[in-house]
């Protein structure tokens, strides 16, 4: 943040645009390197989530996978808030099951 | 056959109106002022305008079209620019040769081109398409010219992303149209946020100026005269970079001076 742009979030003033633009430069590169549209990135957004929640407990609207784009490479971001770990690598069939007590990975699951 | 050290240097853009013909006529003429053998090549079949740049739009007799298909020979159809020798144009030919033009033809006029001159100057059309990368073929190096603008800078990174794949290096920017008031008000992007955004490095950077209109009226590059504009100054310093010579970039914000322009610079200080 520039001095500029403080002065104007205490004036209540529009920021000024180059910030803007550097912005959503980025993010419309960002998809153009990768050629990835955004139902599409919509779509591995909710599978990721999907995979994760099975393993560990997340906050599934705070989940945020975006693509970001450094010196030409383009990467996938995930920031995904973990509430506490899956008791078990069983996923949420025995979420409510087993309280705090441990259980043995290598237990059998039963549907 | 071609000389070794001849360097073919696609000029390039993506979007159109961003300067990429206005930067391949002055270097040209820059290029042969400092004793380059220079041949600028219009690659822009379906607007060409190079020739009206330099004022040799009434001097073409023969164009790229009549050299391809043997009707002519190559000195025929090369425009020699009148205040400098060192300069020819290979004039655009009709814009049906679009609908046949391979990349082949072009590698193979610019070959030809090649073995007589040190330096060529392919000035490609706008867009991605056929035409580009036809121009693209004939190229080992590029210049990409954009403008501190969301659109240019966008289309910019599409070649770039052509000019990568194709294998064509080294890529350099040059940053046109800038204006230094509006980036002290942080109204317009900075250098940096293009050069970041496009990871390549810096060429020159050229200042908004009215002389360069004066100049395209004239059919006279800036570059031919005293280099009294600021935009002139930076084309001439482009062609001395590419000769190899360490000249400085200016810096936009100490090209304005006095209280206000303190102050601009002030209110970009980084604070966290």
């Amino acid at each position: 943040m520039t001095l500029r742009d403080l002065i104007d979030k205490l004036l209540g003033r529009q920021p000024a645009s180059a910030g803007m633009a550097k912005q959503r430069l980025r993010l419309v590169l960002a998809h153009d390197r990768s050629d990835l549209n955004p139902e599409l990135l919509e779509q591995m957004r909710r599978e990721i989530l999907e995979v994760v929640n099975r393993y560990v407990e997340i906050d599934m609207e705070e989940g945020d996978v975006s693509l970001a784009t450094e010196d030409r490479v383009t990467a996938l971001v995930a920031n995904l808030p973990i509430r506490r770990a899956r008791p078990s690598p069983g996923g949420s069939r025995v979420e409510r099951s087993g309280e705090d007590r441990p259980r043995p990975t290598s237990s059998p699951i039963s549907s | 056959m071609t000389a070794q050290s001849s360097r073919f240097i696609l000029i390039c853009s993506g979007k159109g109106g961003v300067g990429k013909t206005t930067l391949t006529a002055n270097l040209g003429i820059a290029l042969a002022r400092q004793g380059a053998r220079t041949a600028v090549l219009d690659a822009d079949f379906g607007l060409r305008n190079l020739d009206l740049l330099l004022g040799l739009e009434n001097r073409i007799v023969y164009t790229a079209q009549e050299v391809l298909a043997d009707s002519c020979r190559l000195e025929q159809a090369l425009v020699k620019h009148k205040q400098q020798p060192n300069l020819a144009l290979l004039p655009a030919g009709n814009p049906r040769m679009l609908e046949w033009l391979k990349p082949e033809d072009m590698r193979k006029i610019a070959a030809m081109v090649g073995e007589h001159f040190d330096y060529v100057l392919i000035d490609a059309p706008a867009g991605i398409e056929g035409g580009f990368r036809n121009a693209m073929a004939a190229a080992q190096e590029a210049i990409v010219v954009t403008t501190p603008e969301v659109s240019a800078v966008r289309d910019a990174d599409r070649v770039i992303g052509l000019l990568n794949s194709e294998g064509v290096k080294p890529i350099q920017l040059v940053l046109n149209r800038v204006r230094p008031k509006m980036m002290a008000s942080q109204e317009m992007l900075a250098v940096d946020d293009v050069t970041d955004i496009l990871a390549l490095p810096l060429l020159g950077l050229v200042l908004e100026d009215e002389q360069v209109i004066v100049s395209t009226n004239r059919g006279e590059p800036l570059t031919l005269g005293e280099a009294g504009s600021p935009a002139a100054r930076a084309y001439l310093n482009v062609a001395r970079r590419l000769l190899g010579e360490d000249v400085p970039l200016i810096d936009p914000s100490q090209e304005r001076r006095g209280l206000r322009a303190r102050i601009g610079r002030l209110m970009q200080t980084k604070i966290f």
